[in-house]
């Protein structure tokens, strides 16, 4: 048989296997995580989840975060925009994955600003001073802890609140949660269930439409 | 087994290793792009000597060059061993000194265990080794 034949046949069959195979995995993986969005919900959410908007809201979104994280920092005006847009439409739950050295510190700091009343301050405020606490993907609480004073927190408290051994284990199970629904990297979006598939602002932005 | 020299016999060799290093690229890519396993850093030096091979080997083949396997063969040996030492820090045969790679990723993390054994970097051991196998015969036979 032809030599070049057999080559040009060869790489068509490999790569029609390629896409199918993706295809197939992406599409079992969409039902997966949609059927675990229906029966596992508390994969998403759980009890002590920081989230805004009412719970009967069309569109569920999770987004698993680092705050040391650039591209988290960068979404975050976007986000903030979709929900102000969409007000009453979209729920939102935020989720740790304090993938960064240190980053699980910063968690903690925001959780005992969370006790305070501080969350979205807290988090807002990390997120513009970020280049000065996290550069070089290393984050550096005590950098930060210099901010914080000009929020109003009781930093005594604050420091008390962080060594709840019950942050640990939130960020535990939130590390868990992320693992079993595959968010590997941040930030990590799902819609009702569904993932991000390709990353993007208009993406995101579509995906959330499509519930709608 | 016959000792003739049949060109034939040797270009359904390389073509064979031409298949298995585009199966290792194509699957590799798989394993990053569709399921979403960041590679580590020693996954990278194995790549990044194993997708050249799926272009050498094809230009080998048409016409059928035989020079092909001394270009060839530095890609296949450096990856083997990349892949052999990857193998070491899998197995805590060596403990991992470095800090952790590229994005978190240390290279003693495990995705996955086929059959319980057969982890990523196993099977980058098994194509490189099959690969060389796969050119010493050709060697020889030329």
């Amino acid at each position: 048989m032809n030599q070049k034949k057999i080559i040009i046949y060869t790489t068509l069959g490999l790569l029609a296997l390629f896409i199918i195979a993706g295809y197939v995995y992406k599409n079992q993986q969409t039902q997966a995580l949609t059927h675990m969005a229906e029966n596992k919900s508390e994969l998403f959410e759980r009890p002590y989840s920081w989230s805004i908007g009412p719970k009967d809201a069309k569109v569920h979104l999770v987004e698993f975060m680092d705050p040391a994280c650039e591209t988290c920092a960068l979404f975050h005006p976007f986000v903030k925009d979709i929900m102000i847009k969409n007000e009453g439409k979209i729920r939102l739950t935020l989720r740790y994955a304090p993938f960064h050295d240190g980053a699980d510190e910063v968690v903690k700091i925001l959780e005992a600003a969370r006790m305070q009343g501080k969350f979205i301050e807290a988090l807002e405020m990390m997120f513009a001073t970020q280049h000065y606490w996290a550069s070089h993907h290393h984050a550096k609480p005590e950098l930060l802890m210099e901010f914080l004073p000009k929020l109003g927190l009781d930093m005594e408290k604050l420091a008390k609140d962080m060594k709840d051994p019950m942050l640990d284990k939130m960020i535990a199970q939130d590390l868990a949660d992320a693992k079993t629904l595959g968010a590997s990297k941040t930030p990590g979006f799902f819609v009702n269930g569904k993932p991000l598939q390709t990353f993007g602002y208009d993406q995101l932005k579509e995906l959330i439409y499509s519930e709608f | 087994m016959t000792k003739e020299n049949n060109p034939n016999q040797t270009w359904i060799l390389l073509f064979f290793a031409w298949v298995v290093a585009t199966i290792a690229t194509l699957g590799s890519l798989f394993l990053s792009d569709v399921m979403m396993f960041p590679p580590c850093t020693l996954c990278w030096y194995q790549r990044i000597f194993m997708y050249p091979l799926a272009i050498i080997f094809l230009v080998g083949l048409i016409p059928y060059d035989r020079t092909v396997l001394r270009y060839a063969m530095p890609f296949v040996g450096f990856g083997w061993m990349f892949a052999v030492y990857h193998n070491l820090l899998q197995y805590n045969i060596i403990p991992e000194t470095a800090s952790p790679c590229s994005q978190g990723v240390p290279c003693s993390a495990k995705y996955m265990e086929l059959f319980g054994f057969i982890t990523i970097p196993m099977l980058s051991f098994i194509t490189f080794s099959l690969l060389a196998v796969l050119l010493y015969i050709i060697k020889k036979r030329g």
